[in-house]
């Protein structure tokens, strides 16, 4: 059952993605770990699967970023301050962010891939001395479809930690990379040796990004994604999410990619 | 499947009358009972107050699309194999709430409703069905999260199996290891064998729990003495040599699971309607939706679990698109689900060998033969 | 003081290149510097020099009457600017702009033809190296093509 949250701040990233900053009105779900999803309930409209993308640590608010697709994430980003909204969770598989202490931590996030991403960059800064170089490599659409410019800039101030971007398609003013993403993937200098790399995004740019990873040397077991499926219950009951023989809800939504390889490129799988 | 030579521990005989006083027995202790009956020329299993209601002297008829109820040439009770329902419509039922909300101002108040679940009792559970409920019980309530109204509804039912003596064509349980006899240990509080001849009508009655034993210890039975035991043994075995369909064994996991682009997909691809008769039919498909409704006046609404079917476009919509648009994928998924990806999931097939979505298919795709075509093409990629 | 023979073999597109060969090349190459805002070469000009940016950020652009400048794709340190010169009518699909002031070694491209012409180890050792180049810049086009993170339509 949903517990009740109310909607602190509403934040419009761009023309239809916003940014929920929600704290629980009674009981609060367990601390979600980086990757980790929640179900939000939107009052009789229904649930949707949105991952976390900030943790409620320090006092922090438990944050959603979420874009308007369909009757219950537009109805989520319509929510005002105040109105209280569903949270059941938190679901799914974290980001290997412990696992990979003392390795070089390179994100690749394309469009709204930075969401579920932000919580594992967060949590690298935090802990930066438990792990070697850190980079993050982004790509949007547009220069107008960048999620949290100015944490993206902070990041890019702490001199130990190299921040890429890129747009496909760029404006008049944007003075800075054009193409996608993968083609930063060749010039990010990365040791394939010891690198982990965190892949979000549309399916097809993760497909586009793991091949150059590939051929920049990284191995399968060092590279992980994460998925999306639909979901009813985020708990392994619905049955809804499964890719193969993985519900996406339990094996998933981040993982490990040389599970997923020999089927990720199947037809409708 | 070898016989035991030896009478089970704790077995009697039933007559008629015992029946009769096991189903009174059962109702008075609270118990919905539910059997089989005869209704719209199909047995399916319903509310039953004696054994007058049982579908007495019919047998079924079925093969690949098709099923018709005929007259037998005695009054076995149980002298038929499965219909459309299985036990899974009372366990994991059709369509259940889950909670209701109201708004009060800016507040939600969620409250879920606190019916505590009645008791059943299900008269002619089959060795196939046991199965198919021990295979939902591992996935409904065997992991971390348990669908807790299935879990209270399971805890709640008295099981009285009845082993098959008159399997159909489209049954295969011999092959999935599920039947035809109910194994000791399989989950049943009672297993009946009928045993019907010109001189008597009873019931081999053998206790598979403590509840199974009291429950006998109070109803009027005779002791059971070595001819019965015979007689029963051969019901089971007799059964056991009816059985014509068979699953592919060996390799069948490994055919489906490495095979996505075999041809054989798109050619049951055409076939296949894609009306999701099979997965409604199937004892152990748990698959489900939820549907949130809201009340006409705005401040109230309610959410509800309903069986849904991979069948369908919309079970793989993400936004933007379903990602099964075809056919063929569907089957796949069903298909690879049941046979392959459910060893990973839960240690166990899903399929029981019912032959249910078999009969029940309207183009009468044969799961068994699909199975039979993708092990035996894989060398060669095509069917 | 480093000779242009050397800094042709440090790019990584030469690497592994026979200095037979590399001695050959730089017989077609020369440095260049351009400041920023500067044209490298224009749309529809004779692709007679194509680029190998040494450092430097350059714009592939395309400008139509009534629109606005285009960027196709941003090339930097390492790249290569311009395919066109492989083949006829070698001529510039683009325009080539330097965002930052850029160091590029220019390989003239009839005399880099000519080479390859007049001895076919040449011709193989930079097709190995070129076509790689030409299809993952492809396969690139494709997936800006897609506009993958673009609201999804309704199957």
């Amino acid at each position: 059952m949903p517990l009740p949250y109310r909607v602190l701040a509403v934040h419009q990233d761009t023309a239809d993605v916003a940014t929920l900053d929600m704290e629980p009105v009674g009981a609060a779900i367990p601390e979600p770990k980086p990757g980790q999803f929640t179900m939000l309930y939107a009052f009789g409209v229904g649930e949707a699967p949105i991952s976390v993308s900030g943790a409620p640590v320090n006092g922090a608010p438990l944050v959603h970023t979420v874009r308007g697709v369909g009757a219950v994430s537009n109805a989520i980003t319509h929510l005002h301050p105040g109105q209280e909204i569903g949270v059941r969770g938190p679901y799914g598989t974290a980001w290997p962010v412990e696992q990979a202490d003392s390795h070089d931590i390179l994100f690749v996030a394309g469009g709204l891939g930075l969401a579920p991403l932000r919580p594992a960059v967060r949590h690298v800064l935090a802990n930066r001395d438990r792990y070697g170089r850190v980079s993050l490599l982004y790509g949007t659409r547009g220069p107008e479809d960048m999620l949290y410019r100015e944490e993206l800039t902070d990041w890019r101030r702490m001199l130990d930690v190299e921040i890429e971007v890129t747009v496909d398609h760029a404006d008049r003013t944007w003075r800075g990379a054009v193409g996608v993403v993968t083609n930063l993937i060749p010039r990010a200098g990365f040791d394939p040796a010891h690198t982990t790399a965190l892949v979000c995004g549309p399916e097809v740019m993760m497909r586009f990004s793991i091949m150059a990873l590939q051929s920049a040397g990284l191995p399968f077991d060092r590279t992980y994604l994460s998925l999306e499926r639909s979901m009813k219950c985020g708990m392994g009951l619905c049955g809804r999410c499964q890719f193969g023989a993985d519900f996406v809800c339990k094996e998933g939504a981040v993982m490990r990619y040389d599970r997923i390889a020999h089927i990720f490129t199947v037809r409708e799988i | 499947m070898s016989a035991a030579h030896a009478l089970p521990p704790g077995s009697t005989v039933l007559g008629l009358d015992g029946l009769q006083a096991l189903i009174e027995a059962l109702a008075a202790r609270g118990h919905d009972v539910i059997g089989p009956v005869e209704r719209d020329g199909a047995i399916v299993y319903d509310h039953i107050a004696g054994v007058a209601d049982l579908p007495a002297g019919r047998t079924d008829r079925q093969e690949a699309g098709f099923y018709r109820l005929e007259a037998r040439s005695d009054g076995a009770l149980f002298g038929y194999a499965v219909g459309p329902h299985s036990w899974k419509r009372y366990l994991h039922r059709p369509r259940e709430t889950l909670f209701r909300v109201r708004r009060v101002g800016e507040e939600l108040a969620f409250d879920v409703p606190r019916e505590p679940p009645k008791r059943t009792a299900f008269i002619g559970v089959r060795a196939c069905e046991l199965a198919a409920i021990a295979v939902q019980d591992k996935v409904l309530q065997g992991g971390p999260y348990v669908n807790t109204e299935y879990a209270g509804r399971r805890a709640q039912t008295f099981l009285v199996a009845v082993n098959c003596g008159d399997p159909a064509a489209t049954c295969f349980c011999t092959s999935m290891d599920t039947g035809p006899r109910a194994r000791s240990g399989s989950g049943y509080d009672i297993v009946l064998t009928e045993l019907l001849d010109s001189e008597r009508h009873e019931f081999l009655a053998e206790p598979g729990s403590d509840a199974g034993a009291a429950m006998l210890a109070y109803l009027p039975t005779r002791p059971a003495v070595a001819a019965d035991w015979h007689a029963a043994d051969a019901v089971a075995t007799q059964a056991a040599a009816n059985m014509h369909r068979h699953m592919p064994g060996n390799g069948l996991k490994e055919a489906l699971q490495g095979n996505p682009e075999h041809a054989r997909w798109d050619d049951v691809g055409n076939r296949c309607l894609s009306c999701a008769n099979c997965t409604l039919v199937c004892p152990t498909c748990f698959c489900t939706t939820i549907e949130d409704h809201s009340d006409l006046d705005g401040q109230g609404a309610g959410r509800v679990r309903r069986w849904d079917s991979c069948f369908t476009r919309d079970f793989s919509y993400v936004h933007g698109g379903t990602v099964r648009t075809q056919t063929r994928s569907r089957y796949r998924q069903w298909m690879t689900h049941k046979l392959a990806h459910w060893w990973d999931q839960f240690g166990t097939s899903g399929c029981v060998g019912c032959g249910r979505c078999i009969a029940w298919c309207p183009v009468g795709i044969d799961i068994t033969a699909e199975a039979a075509a993708i092990v035996e093409g894989q060398s060669h990629g095509d069917a | 003081m480093e000779t242009l023979e050397r800094i042709v073999l440090e790019q990584k597109i030469f690497a592994g290149l026979d200095p037979d060969i590399g001695a050959l090349i730089t017989g077609c190459a020369r440095n260049h510097h351009f400041e920023p805002g500067a044209y490298l070469f224009h749309e529809g000009e004779e692709a007679k020099e194509f680029f190998l940016v040494r450092h430097g950020d350059v714009a592939l652009e395309i400008t139509s009457p009534g629109r606005r400048t285009l960027v196709l794709n941003t090339v930097h340190d390492g790249d290569i600017v311009g395919a066109s010169w492989l083949c006829p009518p070698y001529r510039w699909t683009s325009d080539a702009r330097a965002r930052t002031h850029v160091r590029a070694l220019g390989f003239d491209a009839s005399c880099l033809r000519d080479k390859c012409d007049e001895d076919p180890r040449v011709g193989y050792a930079m097709m190995k190296r070129f076509t790689p180049l030409m299809v993952s810049r492809l396969q690139a086009a494709h997936m800006q093509l897609l506009d993958v993170y673009g609201r999804p339509e309704g199957v």
